[in-house]
């Protein structure tokens, strides 16, 4: 838990370079599954917070792993 | 998705895609991201893949300081990302040029610019080791940015050569039941 807590403490502003290469797979995947920008964006955002809701899932295995570490 | 013709398909959206030369368009999608959707005639979704796929791979390859790009195939240095980096076409291209240059002895051009590490030292007193210290943490972040520019410009290259994906469920789910069906439903 503590070196979980440190690795995310110590580096808080990589996280944000998450942000835009979920922006930019939800759009490319979304726009692979339809021809109109509408049904793209409703796509994009669906995946978007799909993959954002899988990591947070991997997230909290992880933590509950490192526990006691 | 349904086939109606050699070149044009209709997607799920109810409009008629021309794919045209769907090879030419697939090639072009490789060289340039976006390029063979606009050779189509889907200029918007060109332009979603143009600017996403080209954005992510130009962001990635200015973090890694314009090394996190390069073609080597040595002994101690095997640049297995570079199979991904190239899925953007073009703008991977000039590591092979230099690495052409550098192999023959001459000098990088570009200043540098996606030219292969010139010595590879086990102990890590290597350009590679040089670049990881000078970029720290964001010259993995320009690797795995530029790999995924190259993944996502894979899915517009399929996309440009067969058209929107569907999948099967999904195309089953928005065709109105058979008359069959319906009649022992109710």
């Amino acid at each position: 838990m503590m070196t979980f807590a440190l690795l995310l403490a110590s580096a808080p502003n990589h996280l944000w370079y998450y942000l835009p290469l979920i922006v930019v797979v939800s759009l490319v995947y979304g726009a692979t599954r339809h021809e109109l920008m509408g049904p793209i964006l409703n796509h994009a955002v669906r995946a978007g917070v799909w993959i954002t809701g899988f990591m947070g899932i991997i997230l909290l295995i992880l933590l509950a792993v490192s526990w006691r570490l | 998705m349904s086939q109606t013709s050699e070149k044009s398909i209709v997607v799920d959206d109810s409009i008629e895609v021309d794919l045209r030369n769907p090879y030419l368009g697939a090639l072009l999608a490789w060289l340039i991201p976006g390029a063979g959707h606009l050779y189509q005639r889907r200029y918007a979704k060109g332009v979603v893949f143009m600017v996403c796929i080209l954005s992510t791979y130009v962001f990635g390859l200015a973090m890694g300081g314009g090394h996190a790009v390069y073609a080597s195939w040595r002994e101690g240095d095997r640049r297995w990302q570079y199979a991904f980096q190239v899925g953007v076409g073009i703008p991977a291209l000039p590591a092979l040029i230099q690495t052409a240059n550098v192999r023959s002895g001459g000098e990088p051009i570009l200043d540098d610019m996606m030219a292969p590490p010139r010595d590879v030292n086990p102990r890590g007193d290597d350009d590679l080791a040089r670049w990881n210290l000078e970029h720290h943490a964001y010259f993995e972040f320009g690797t795995l940015y530029t790999m995924i520019a190259g993944l996502l410009n894979i899915l517009a290259i399929y996309d440009a050569y067969a058209g929107p994906f569907v999948a099967e469920e999904e195309e089953d789910k928005d065709k109105p039941p058979p008359d069959d069906e319906r009649a022992s439903g109710a």
